[in-house]
């Protein structure tokens, strides 16, 4: 997503701790890079004794320039490298025990809240990257948006994502209970949050962004569906994530990969 | 990489974020795709493995025992579903028939090596394909094989030595000493540390029980020590104080199955099921499938790095091999089709030869034909010419006659005349 979206702070909130730099240097300038470069960081986390190495990539530049044509490429680029690597991995004749997985299992793509319908650049990147990658769609900044505006913009994007084709994840065709794809056949919306900006509300304190009208709860589903977009990722479908990476876009690569050579 | 910076730190937690339910997202997956255990059972023919079968899996598999003039050894894979709370398991027994009953067993083992291979061979295959499904693919590899030793007390036999060390680098091998109520206890004690002792000297490499995990460290060190395993098996119940147990009767007392004083049934219950199933099958994929998988690929001429050290070479000797073959294939191809064409010439050449012996002969026959007409049409004209003169003078001979008569009559007239 673009520059301004909240994609560090989501991360942060997401993982709760600084996992992305940029974010806890809120003085420095922002220097926007004349071509997307993307900037992986890796982390170890633990929690209750299960062991996670998260890494997560950030693409500064996408979509900045006045002129975006195939700002999505290094993108793609980086996507298909870590396919390549693992591919490489795989076929040697003495290969490791566990092959190191860099691959990416989803990608978290931030829609502007601009309440009407998907640009163009959104359905470029989206369209081409739903079919290497588990493309997750967010509303960022949601609170700008009424509850009314949201509902309709979010079936406005849906509509969109149809029309074109365009098939996001979780994706209709791996989808086995039917409970789980009525969960799954919306957009999350998301709500940065300001790390501090604790506010008390009914003297607790909630993780939210305080401002003069009140303050907007980051884990209240009824502000924003921030727990919603966490559970999917985390909670629930996380395994699922990395199964389709595997099963799907990993395979589809590789036999692309061995049919051109 | 331009893009990659390289600290791997800790990074500590502010609040329950909640990826520790990754395991239980990982057991649901599991649980709902089911799983699927082989086991090879290797044994003499009636030495107790379709009842061991029976008595760990608590079922009747169906079978009927085998006879003993099978002419060689053969496998027979039986699959099979389980199911036991919400876990579904798609077992399969493979058993080796007539094994120990020929006279002369030298090639025993080689059926037994072949199965193995065959389904390392099908995994690879599948591997190695263009458009692959591993995810659902129906593993046939086999995850441990029960070897049944005999309890003759003394020693292993020397087609149990040969056997094992032939497969000891291809499948995790448990054995184990079949029909242990045979053996009186201080016995069985010398004839397991016998068969160990030997089976070191022979570097035969047995499964062993993995220790390095905490959870499940102690319990199969202590089990280590009891190996290899004296088991009974029976599906019979039999009334032990109040309850009914699984045991064999004999008049002089009852073996029970479950009692770790009487066997080690249970404890191979423990190591092979209720601890050890993921390990043996995770072995017998990282361990095994893989030699089998680079002795394959070597032998196919395949390696890692070239003297160039192109990389992606296996893609690229694949690729060299697989346009080779085709060549050749194409090759056999126009060789056919050119004898094919040369022998269609060549027949019709014939034909065509045929054919004009044929015409000339008809022609020659036809000349001759006519030639014989004539001869007979001129024969025929001779005759009617010959007929013709031969009335003429015929005639001519008659006139003449009657001419003299009537000359001779009127003369002899002439002649009464005159005499009056």
């Amino acid at each position: 997503g673009q520059s301004g979206l909240g994609k560090s702070t989501m991360v942060n909130t997401l993982f709760k701790s600084k996992v992305s730099r940029k974010a806890t240097q809120p003085g420095r300038e922002e220097r926007i890079p004349k071509t997307v470069q993307l900037q992986s960081v890796t982390h170890v986390i633990e929690e209750k004794g299960v062991k996670m190495k998260l890494t997560v990539t950030d693409t500064p530049g996408f979509g900045d320039q006045i002129n975006n044509e195939n700002c999505w490429d290094p993108i793609i680029k980086y996507i298909n490298e870590q396919y390549e690597r693992y591919l490489r991995e795989e076929i040697l004749i003495t290969r490791k025990r566990k092959i190191p997985d860099t691959r990416v299992h989803g990608c978290v793509y931030f829609v502007p809240p601009t309440g009407h319908w998907l640009r163009p650049l959104d359905l470029e990147f989206m369209r081409r990257l739903s079919k290497i990658v588990n493309v997750v769609p967010v509303i960022a900044k949601a609170d700008t948006l009424t509850l009314e505006e949201r509902a309709e913009f979010k079936q406005r994007i849906q509509r969109d994502l149809k029309a074109h084709a365009i098939s996001v994840y979780p994706q209709e065709d791996f989808d086995e209970d039917p409970d789980d794809r009525a969960l799954n056949d919306r957009i999350r919306e998301e709500n940065p949050v300001h790390r501090g900006g604790g506010g008390k509300g009914n003297g607790k304190r909630v993780l939210g962004r305080k401002t003069k009208w009140g303050i907007i709860e980051v884990e209240n589903p009824m502000h924003c569906e921030f727990p919603m977009l966490r559970d999917l990722l985390i909670r629930s479908h996380l395994q699922d994530l990395k199964d389709i990476t595997h099963n799907v876009h990993y395979e589809s690569y590789r036999v692309r990969r061995l049919n051109e050579s | 990489l331009p893009w990659q910076s390289d600290d791997l730190r800790n990074l500590s937690l502010s609040g329950h974020v909640g990826f520790d339910s990754l395991p239980d997202q990982l057991v649901n997956k599991s649980t709902s795709q089911g799983f699927c255990f082989n086991i090879l059972c290797v044994g003499e023919t009636g030495i107790g493995k379709s009842t061991l079968m029976d008595t760990l899996f608590n079922t009747k598999f169906e079978s009927e025992p085998a006879t003993h003039n099978e002419p060689g050894v053969r496998l027979k894979a039986r699959s099979y579903e389980l199911q036991e709370s919400n876990v579904r398991l798609k077992l399969t027994i493979v058993d080796t028939v007539g094994f120990g009953d020929q006279i002369n067993k030298d090639d025993s083992y080689k059926p037994i090596v072949e199965y193995i291979d065959a389904q390392f061979e099908a995994y690879l295959q599948e591997e190695l394909k263009i458009k692959r499904s591993l995810f659902n693919y129906h593993d046939t590899r086999i995850h441990a094989c029960l070897y049944f030793i005999a309890p003759t007390g003394h020693s292993l036999k020397s087609l149990d030595l040969v056997t094992m060390k032939k497969l000891d680098s291809k499948v995790n091998i448990i054995p184990i000493i079949a029909k242990a109520d045979t053996i009186a206890k201080n016995e069985l004690h010398k004839f397991k540390s016998k068969i160990m002792s030997e089976l070191v000297s022979n570097g035969v490499q047995i499964y062993q029980f993995p220790t390095d995990e905490e959870t499940v460290a102690e319990i199969n060190a202590t089990m280590s020590v009891h190996l290899p395993f004296a088991v009974v098996g029976s599906t019979e119940e039999v009334k032990i104080g109040n309850k009914m147990a699984k045991a064999r009767q004999y008049p002089w007392g009852v073996v029970q199955v479950e009692n770790e004083n009487h066997c080690d049934f249970v404890k191979l219950r423990e190591m092979l099921i209720r601890v050890n199933m993921e390990d043996l099958r995770e072995q017998t994929h990282t361990r095994h499938y893989e030699l089998y998988r680079r002795c394959k690929l070597e032998e196919m001429g395949f390696k890692d790095t070239d003297p160039d050290s192109k990389p992606f070479s296996l893609q690229e000797t694949y690729e060299a091999k697989r346009n080779e073959f085709l060549g050749e294939l194409q090759k056999k191809e126009d060789e056919m089709r050119q004898m094919f064409v040369m022998r269609v010439k060549e027949k019709e050449a014939e034909l065509k030869e045929a054919e004009k012996d044929l015409h000339e002969k008809f022609d020659h026959l036809k000349r001759t034909h006519q030639e014989e007409k004539k001869k007979v049409e001129d024969k025929k004209k001779e005759l009617e010419e010959e007929l013709n003169n031969f009335q003429k003078k015929k005639a001519a001979a008659q006139l003449l006659q009657s001419q003299a008569q009537q000359a001779g009559s009127q003369q002899t007239k002439k002649d009464k005349d005159k005499k009056k």
